[in-house]
């Protein structure tokens, strides 16, 4: 059972150029088919402006979609915004804590809107202060927490209605990583409770930890989609990163080199770093090593792993996402 | 039901938001009281043409009222922009509630702030000598209800266009100083050039303050009255809705 639906989901932007330059169109989300099951964390992974917000931002009724359709929960977005609205909890990338006011009131003001009344919204509050570990500073001004705090405030928010499915825009961005840990556990937890968590970001890692399945993002289309494991294992073997001197044309010596070899099945160059995709990356990579030296080409450094989503990034995009970030 | 209860529940919000600073509502209310302080004694050896033997207070502290409107309350969309930024707002739009009632509880909450101000200027006037007709002075007060929430309605509305706080500083401060200043509240308009004149008559604020002088004065059958009543009336449903239609499609 599918909790999100989409058919050819678009999103265009006009944007407003400068005196004489007239109205420029941007195509943010171009058409995306999309389903997310019932009770899975599904990780919305690309760089930044890829369309991950605008899309969370469509399904989450905040924005008109320029095309195409969706389904949430079986309510259909565009004609029963209010009943959408009702099964979803959303959490921007900005949070949306009210600084002036503390935890507590947060809390109990977002319950009440939702609809409680007010024993009601005590008791939820408790429960989420508690369920979150907020309770040592409930009743502090939201101004004075933490990044980590006012995240774990950010999520309470997010789920004072239990909502079936909550979206999370950049959970851990800016988080150290113990906070992040701690956020993951309670994203965990909240599957467990059986709620369906729809999130982006762009850490690689986060994706790969915590996703049951993922979307990989890119220029407003979806380039790849599975679970972690199945896109890793696309790309067969290991990958091999070779550091290399590049004076006088090393660099198109090597390549071509490299390019030679019946083990190499990829190259990817990279301003003097060289990724290889190989089969048995084990044994090739002394076989790499010596006809490099046998060549004078010297090597700095040298790595061997197994593919990361990055490198199905890379694959899909021709670009590293690692790089797209920085 | 649902629709009062989360009006009072973001008033109530916004309310414990200003106590927790209540500085501003103390800025908001200085330049008035400076007027009332440092200015209102010079009117006291001038003869204003058309105004009898009225005393200055009289007819200074109705444009003081109309003054605070436009420098307190017209700044008001300034409480919006941390909401937005912080996305305050974009939370409160995803849950069921009511845009109207999400955006009527804010104005609320600054148009009793604005009513409080204007209490307390009424009462340092009347130490200081002002006299009004209470029941005129009750009709005032209704009037005054309407004018803030049209001005903190257009201010909300210049808030969720321009989004930061320097540009909405200028534009409010362009627009409310020829709009005070032609509103006959230091000076008679009757001393101004006649174009000058025909300019203000097209000024809603100095129908408000010809209504709240004959207000004060207790001459309630001055067709001013009706005439601020009408506009304000008026151009505060379209202010409301203009702020309405631009709070629904907000997003940070």
């Amino acid at each position: 059972m599918n909790i999100i639906e989409t058919n050819k989901l678009r999103k265009v932007f006009n944007v407003r150029q400068g005196k004489n330059g007239g109205d420029q169109t941007i195509e943010a989300v171009k058409g995306i088919d999309l389903q997310v099951r019932t009770g899975e964390i599904f990780g919305f992974l690309g760089p930044n402006g890829a369309g991950k917000t605008t899309t969370l931002r469509m399904l989450s009724t905040l924005i008109p979609p320029t095309d195409g359709q969706a389904t949430i929960a079986g309510h259909d977005l565009l004609r029963n915004p209010k009943q959408v609205r009702e099964v979803i909890g959303y959490v921007s990338q900005v949070g949306g804590v009210d600084v002036t006011a503390t935890g507590r009131e947060n809390l109990l003001l977002q319950a009440q809107l939702c609809g409680m009344a007010r024993h009601e919204a005590e008791q939820r509050t408790n429960e989420l202060l508690v369920a979150l570990d907020l309770t040592s500073f409930a009743d502090r001004v939201a101004k004075t927490y933490s990044g980590g705090q006012r995240r774990r405030l950010d999520l309470a928010l997010g789920m004072v209605h239990r909502p079936r499915l909550l979206f999370l825009d950049e959970p851990t961005t800016g988080l150290d990583p113990q906070s992040r840990a701690r956020l993951w556990d309670e994203v965990r937890r909240l599957r467990s409770e059986g709620t369906t968590i729809f999130l982006t970001t762009h850490y690689l890692e986060e994706a790969d930890i915590l996703a049951d399945r993922l979307a990989i993002m890119d220029h407003g289309e979806i380039v790849a989609e599975g679970t972690p494991k199945q896109l890793k294992q696309q790309i067969a073997g290991d990958v091999i990163s070779l550091g290399l001197e590049t004076q006088n044309g090393a660099a198109q010596h090597a390549h071509n080199l490299l390019n030679e070899q019946p083990y190499v099945r990829e190259i990817h160059p990279s301003d003097g770093l060289f990724q290889l995709y190989v089969e048995h990356g084990e044994e090739t990579l002394p076989a790499v090593l010596r006809l490099l030296d046998g060549a004078g080409l010297s090597v700095r450094t040298v790595s061997l792993s197994r593919p990361t989503l990055d490198d199905v990034f890379l694959r899909r995009t021709g670009r590293s996402l690692r790089e797209s970030i920085e | 039901m649902t629709f009062l209860r989360h009006t009072q529940l973001i008033f109530m919000r916004n309310v414990r938001r200003t106590l927790r600073e209540p500085a501003w509502i103390m800025i908001g209310m200085f330049q008035p009281v400076l007027y009332l302080l440092l200015f209102a004694p010079l009117l006291d050896n001038l003869v204003l043409p058309g105004y009898g033997d009225t005393s200055s207070l009289n007819i200074f502290v109705p444009g003081l009222l109309v003054m605070i409107a436009l420098f307190g309350l017209g700044f008001a969309g300034f409480g919006i922009l941390d909401d937005l930024r912080n996305g305050v707002i974009e939370r409160f739009r995803v849950t069921s509630a009511s845009r109207l009632a999400l955006l009527l509880g804010m104005i609320l909450h600054d148009v009793v702030v604005f009513l409080l101000q204007c209490a307390v200027l009424v009462v340092v006037a009347t130490l200081m000598g002002f006299r009004a007709d209470i029941v005129g002075l009750v009709v005032l007060f209704g009037l005054l209800a309407l004018v803030g929430l049209m001005v903190a309605a257009f201010s909300y509305a210049l808030g969720l266009i321009f989004r930061d706080e320097s540009s909405l500083a200028a534009s409010l401060s362009t627009l409310t100083l020829p709009l005070l200043l032609l509103s006959g509240v230091l000076l008679p308009l009757s001393l101004a050039p006649e174009l000058l004149q025909t300019i203000a008559d097209f000024n809603p604020f100095l129908h408000i303050v010809e209504a709240a002088r004959a207000l004060i004065h207790g001459d309630m059958g001055h067709n001013s009255i009706a005439i601020a009543y009408g506009v304000v009336f008026v151009m505060m449903l379209l202010t409301m809705q203009w702020a309405i239609s631009l709070f629904r499609r907000a997003t940070a």
